[in-house]
């Protein structure tokens, strides 16, 4: 039987928030928002609602568009569902050196989807990001939290066959 | 034979090189157990950083030890110390492999600094990207911790020095020291009017000291080997070695750890060579904000601050772009354009609107619809970008923009005119 979580931050996100507050003086608890929003999206399948964000905007007791400032200035938050694994792959002037178009064109065909949208079966999101600082081991995309480099079409294949 | 990888990269060829044991094997926390044990005065270490010639490694190059003296170790009321390990100026990728490969001597540089300026808080700002460095760097953390080395009366010295990790979450303009510690505030990463300056207000409004990650993992061999040896390594006003992250059409691109006033033809030679044996075209020496420089120049350069500021560009990051002659000018301008005017913070009309306005007008040169004056038109807009903001990245993109019409203008004007590159034959994104 399927149950279904419950919506918001769960105890145990809210126990990692408390670990990141302990870094900061105690009238400064809006310096967590960036990693309590990380571990917001990590715990909501890699997106954020409204919901989530007014949550940790009164965990952290600070105004819920001091949150949303921040969750849309800052480019590794996602407001709307992506897929189960998220692929960034970098553009920018060293990766494009080293061919990161035909890296780019190898994930297009094979996954059939264009930057920012989601394949169908909800299983990957591709975007282009700025440079990943990885630019000696060019062209680099960064797939969930692990960075791949020297990147191939070949080592694309096998990498995107690898994911569950 | 060119020296490598003697001081943020000691570690490098070590099994588990980011081990605190293995540190320790490799001479780390010498200097700070000696500071613990003997409370070695502060103005000697001062003056030994100033005389090292150390200059910020995370692009401005601005002496450290000078900025150190900035902060008053006699003020009340709580400092901090911030180590800027946001990377992100393309091209750029040495402090990813300091701390995924020596994050002990990054700890080790920012508690004796700590120590000079009396501060006993300090921040390690990582960008969010770097899951592995973050990883590493807080592992770290932990053996530190352990063994006596970070916290509260360490080693019975009555010297307290606690350092935390914090993280970004993607943006460029939070390399910018001021943008950066706002972020760290936990508020949008809007650089601010300085003056005042970090040193005087900071981090919550407290006097700051915001230092590059290289910088900080200079700081021991610095002091343990003496800043002679490193200014030796190096030229007059240029100390030490600098790590070279060298990208684009060489055979071994990788990062190079070597000594400054190194002659670029002996990095391009450490880095292989040329890709396919083509011929050198040109070459970003400093991340992509540092204005390009033609290869005639470049094999006639040392790799130092001095020489490529008077060759009108900049050593910046150390991050040094090769591109050979198949490399069509207009794309690579188009790029950087488009990326700048993303990272744009919006802050400032000049850098938000200009940078888009660049950026759509090398986009429509590259893909045909180029206008007769549109180089003008660049021009016109990049110079009105300069100097006007808050921040410099504004500069950052007008200085490619000048540099790559006044160095390819024949490039542009043919893309313009034929609606086709000169070079790759039109190859369009």
């Amino acid at each position: 039987m399927m149950t279904q979580s419950k919506p918001g931050l769960s105890a145990r996100a809210k126990a990692e928030i408390d670990e990141w507050l302990k870094k900061y003086p105690a009238d400064q608890r809006r310096s967590a928002v960036i990693p309590a929003l990380h571990i917001a999206q990590d715990e909501n399948g890699g997106w954020l609602t409204t919901e989530l964000m007014n949550e940790v905007g009164d965990y952290l007791q600070i105004p819920h568009v001091a949150v949303y400032e921040v969750a849309t200035f800052y480019s590794m938050y996602e407001l709307k569902p992506v897929g189960r694994h998220k692929i960034s792959v970098c553009t920018n002037i060293s990766c494009m050196l080293a061919d990161s178009d035909g890296i780019v064109r190898c994930l297009k065909d094979r996954l059939g989807i264009e930057f920012n949208e989601t394949t169908p079966d909800g299983k990957f999101t591709l975007k282009e990001v700025e440079c990943l600082g990885a630019c000696v081991t060019a062209p680099v995309m960064l797939v969930d939290k692990t960075y791949h480099e020297k990147l191939t079409p070949e080592k694309v294949d096998h990498i995107l066959s690898e994911l569950e | 034979m060119v020296k490598m990888n003697q001081v943020c990269y000691r570690t490098l060829d070590m099994p588990e090189p980011w081990r605190l044991a293995t540190y320790e094997a490799a001479g780390g926390y010498q200097v700070w157990r000696k500071i613990l044990q003997e409370g070695t005065p502060r103005d000697q270490i001062l003056e030994e950083m100033k005389k090292s010639s150390l200059r910020g490694r995370g692009g401005a190059g601005f002496p450290t030890g000078l900025k150190w003296s900035f902060l008053n170790p006699n003020t009340p009321g709580q400092k901090y110390l911030v180590c800027n390990s946001d990377e992100g100026e393309p091209g750029t990728c040495k402090d990813r492999d300091i701390l995924r490969f020596n994050p002990h001597q990054v700890i080790e540089g920012m508690a004796i600094a700590g120590y000079v300026m009396g501060v006993t808080v300090a921040y390690n700002y990582i960008r969010g990207e770097f899951y592995e460095p973050i990883e590493r760097f807080e592992a770290a953390l932990k053996e530190a911790r352990a063994a006596g080395l970070l916290g509260v009366n360490l080693q019975g010295s009555g010297v307290d020095f606690e350092l935390h990790m914090h993280i970004g979450a993607g943006a460029y303009i939070c390399g910018e020291e001021t943008a950066l510690l706002e972020s760290l505030e936990g508020k949008k990463g809007y650089p601010r009017f300085k003056p005042p300056f970090p040193a005087s207000y900071g981090l919550y409004g407290k006097p700051t000291t915001v230092n590059n990650t290289e910088s900080f993992a200079s700081v021991p061999v610095i002091l343990s080997k003496g800043p002679d040896w490193f200014l030796e390594e190096g030229i007059p006003n240029n100390g030490g070695p600098k790590i070279f992250c060298v990208s684009g059409h060489v055979n071994k691109p990788g990062n190079y750890e070597i000594p400054l006033g190194t002659p670029f033809k002996d990095l391009l030679e450490l880095a292989g060579g040329m890709r396919n044996g083509r011929p050198l075209k040109a070459v970003i020496p400093g991340g992509s904000s540092a204005p390009v420089l033609l290869a005639d120049t470049m094999m006639n350069i040392t790799m130092d601050y001095d020489a490529l500021a008077k060759a009108g560009s900049m050593l910046g990051s150390g991050a040094v772009i090769v591109m050979d002659d198949t490399t069509c000018m207009v794309r690579v301008l188009a790029r950087l354009a488009h990326f700048y005017s993303e990272e744009s913070c919006g802050q400032c009309s000049p850098c938000r609107e200009g940078s888009g306005w660049v950026a759509r007008i090398v986009h429509r040169i590259l893909h045909g619809e180029g206008k007769p004056g549109d180089l003008e038109l660049l021009d016109n807009v990049a110079g009105n970008m300069m100097g006007r903001t808050i921040c410099v990245l504004a500069d950052a993109l007008a200085m490619p923009v000048q540099s790559f019409i006044r160095c390819f203008r024949d490039e542009f004007e043919y893309f313009i005119q034929h609606g086709k590159s000169l070079v790759d034959g039109g190859k369009l994104r």
